[in-house]
């Protein structure tokens, strides 16, 4: 191999590893600081102040002020806690339970896999949106229940891809040598399954960030989510749509934030999928 | 002396839907001595490469029985199962597809004798060591198998197949996906490991090529449709063929 391929290699393998710090760090930031968002607002993001509502962004109020007059900046900041957070922790449970029933199907295969794929077929074949409703509406508002509403419904997604992925890895000659060497089951799972199916999961779920931030804001925005006063993204842009046309900014700056963090999070998806490859990872 | 390898009335009937069932391997029986070199040779589709999946258990039998040093495995399961591969081991066909490609061939090597209780430090030595037996250097534990060549490769599969001092060496169409020199490095290094282990190292060498199976085995059965048609020294097979099909088959190679 010439000297300038090594170079180029070295460069590229670098952009990825760059790309991950970048990404890895703004994310981490977006987390970080939406834990700690209560000591960050430069205003009291309840206070209402009715002389300066509907003002537009200016010096003192850099995302202007709502129709209450309270600031839209520190409403955003202390928003992301309840949008970051409960979206994250609804993807991970997705994601967790989806691929345990779909690698379990898919290794088990038989009766058990019919019956659960035919499961998921069901959810799948249901419109999401208004079975969570359903759902919601039968355990009561709160960002709680809306979190499991959209948790029973999101799961099916995951499951496919999860069993397509084991069975495609079951037939592999790799797999026969894994067996051939003693490795329990567990240890094939864990050692030889997940770390191979993991990749395209991982995606999907960082690339559905934003969708279930989208519709935990569709759920609260119907009053089965985040409960007023409480400052959540989606419920303040549903909130105050019929203002988008007077005072934009009232809408855009909480649609900014989710902008924002979706963006950092698909690319953060995009990027770990290719550095967990090996074969990405060099290249 | 006993053989190491015994199989009797082997055979897998695969049941299709809406269609009559399919006989791969039809009563199959032959036994394997220590220290031979048996052959099974026969075309595409011959129900070869179904036979040794279930001789390694990796399918279930229809019918018959397997027996391995004495103890019939025909229907182990679990542990006992794991346990019957310290004796019996494979070398697959398409060498870069038989290690996990998230795994460096070091780990690929070590996994069998981390399962068996080795310690990490000491499998990895045992890994390196197993390697340069083979000839391949020590750098070659850290490399993932798309970084390494087929010929290569296939030299990392047999040190893994070694790694738990098998007396069985299944090698199922071991040098097929290799260009001749690579193949004839192979077969060398299969050769000088039989001569190095004597009577503790039994091979059953599957193959297509009637010429590699003369230089290289002891005995040859040939397969056809499923069923054994016709066994005996590759020699005398190859100048005397008793059943049509051998007799196609020697013709086409010369």
């Amino acid at each position: 191999m010439s000297d300038v391929t090594v170079r180029v290699q070295k460069i590229r393998r670098n952009t990825v590893k760059t790309r991950l710090i970048i990404f890895t760090i703004l994310a981490a930031l977006l987390v970080i600081g939406s834990l700690f968002s209560s000591h960050l607002t430069p205003y009291d993001p309840y206070l209402q102040d009715l002389s300066i509502a509907k003002a537009p962004p200016s010096a003192a109020h850099l995302f202007g002020t709502d129709r209450y007059g309270r600031d839209m900046l520190s409403r955003v900041i202390v928003g992301s806690r309840a949008s970051i957070y409960s979206t994250l922790l609804l993807v991970g449970i997705i994601t967790a339970i989806g691929t345990a029933v779909g690698v379990f199907c898919g290794w088990k295969g038989g009766k058990i896999d019919v019956i659960l794929m035919r499961i998921s077929d069901m959810f799948l074949a249901f419109p999401g949106l208004v079975f969570a409703m359903a759902v919601a509406g039968v355990l009561g508002g709160g960002l709680q229940n809306a979190i499991i509403a959209l948790a029973a419904i999101s799961w099916p997604k995951y499951a496919r891809i999860a069993r397509s992925q084991t069975l495609a890895q079951k037939e592999t000659v790799w797999m026969k040598a894994a067996k051939l060497s003693g490795s329990s089951t567990g240890k094939i799972i864990f050692k030889h399954i997940l770390p191979n199916i993991i990749g395209p999961i991982l995606v999907t779920s960082m690339l559905d960030i934003g969708t279930m931030m989208m519709e935990l804001a569709a759920l609260s925005f119907l009053g089965l989510g985040a409960k007023p006063p409480i400052a959540e993204w989606g419920s303040m842009m549903s909130d105050t749509r019929s203002l988008l046309s007077t005072c934009p900014w009232i809408t855009l700056s909480p649609g900014l934030a989710i902008f924002v963090s979706v963006m950092i999070f698909n690319l953060l998806g995009d990027t770990i999928r290719d550095y967990a490859d090996p074969k990405t990872r060099g290249r | 002396m006993d053989a190491v390898l015994k199989v009797e009335n082997l055979t897998k009937v695969f049941s299709r839907k809406d269609q009559d069932d399919f006989t791969a391997v039809d009563d199959i029986s032959f036994e394997l001595m220590p220290g031979e070199c048996l052959a099974i040779i026969g075309e595409s589709g011959s129900g070869k490469t179904t036979a040794v999946n279930m001789i390694t258990r990796l399918v279930d039998p229809t019918k018959g029985t397997i027996e391995l040093d004495g103890e019939d495995i025909t229907a182990v399961k679990g542990k006992n199962l794991r346990n019957v591969y310290k004796k019996m081991q494979m070398v697959f066909q398409t060498p870069a597809d038989s290690f996990d490609p998230r795994c460096t061939l070091g780990d690929g090597i070590s996994e069998s004798l981390r399962n068996f209780g080795m310690s990490k430090k000491d499998a990895r030595a045992e890994a390196v060591r197993l390697l340069e037996r083979c000839g391949l250097g020590e750098e070659f534990a850290d490399r993932y198998p798309h970084q390494v060549s087929g010929g290569q490769c296939q030299r990392a599969a047999i040190a893994r197949a070694l790694a738990l001092k098998p007396k069985v060496l299944i090698c199922d169409e071991a040098t097929s996906a290799l260009d001749v020199t690579i193949q004839k490095e192979v077969l060398d290094l299969l050769n000088e490991l039989r001569s190095a282990q004597g009577d503790n190292l039994s091979i059953l060498f599957i193959c297509h090529d009637i010429s590699l199976v003369q230089q290289f085995c002891d005995r040859v059965l040939v397969m056809y449709h499923g069923r054994i048609v016709e066994q005996g020294i590759p020699d005398e097979v190859i100048k005397n063929p008793q059943d049509p099909y051998t007799q196609r088959l020697i013709d086409s190679v010369l």
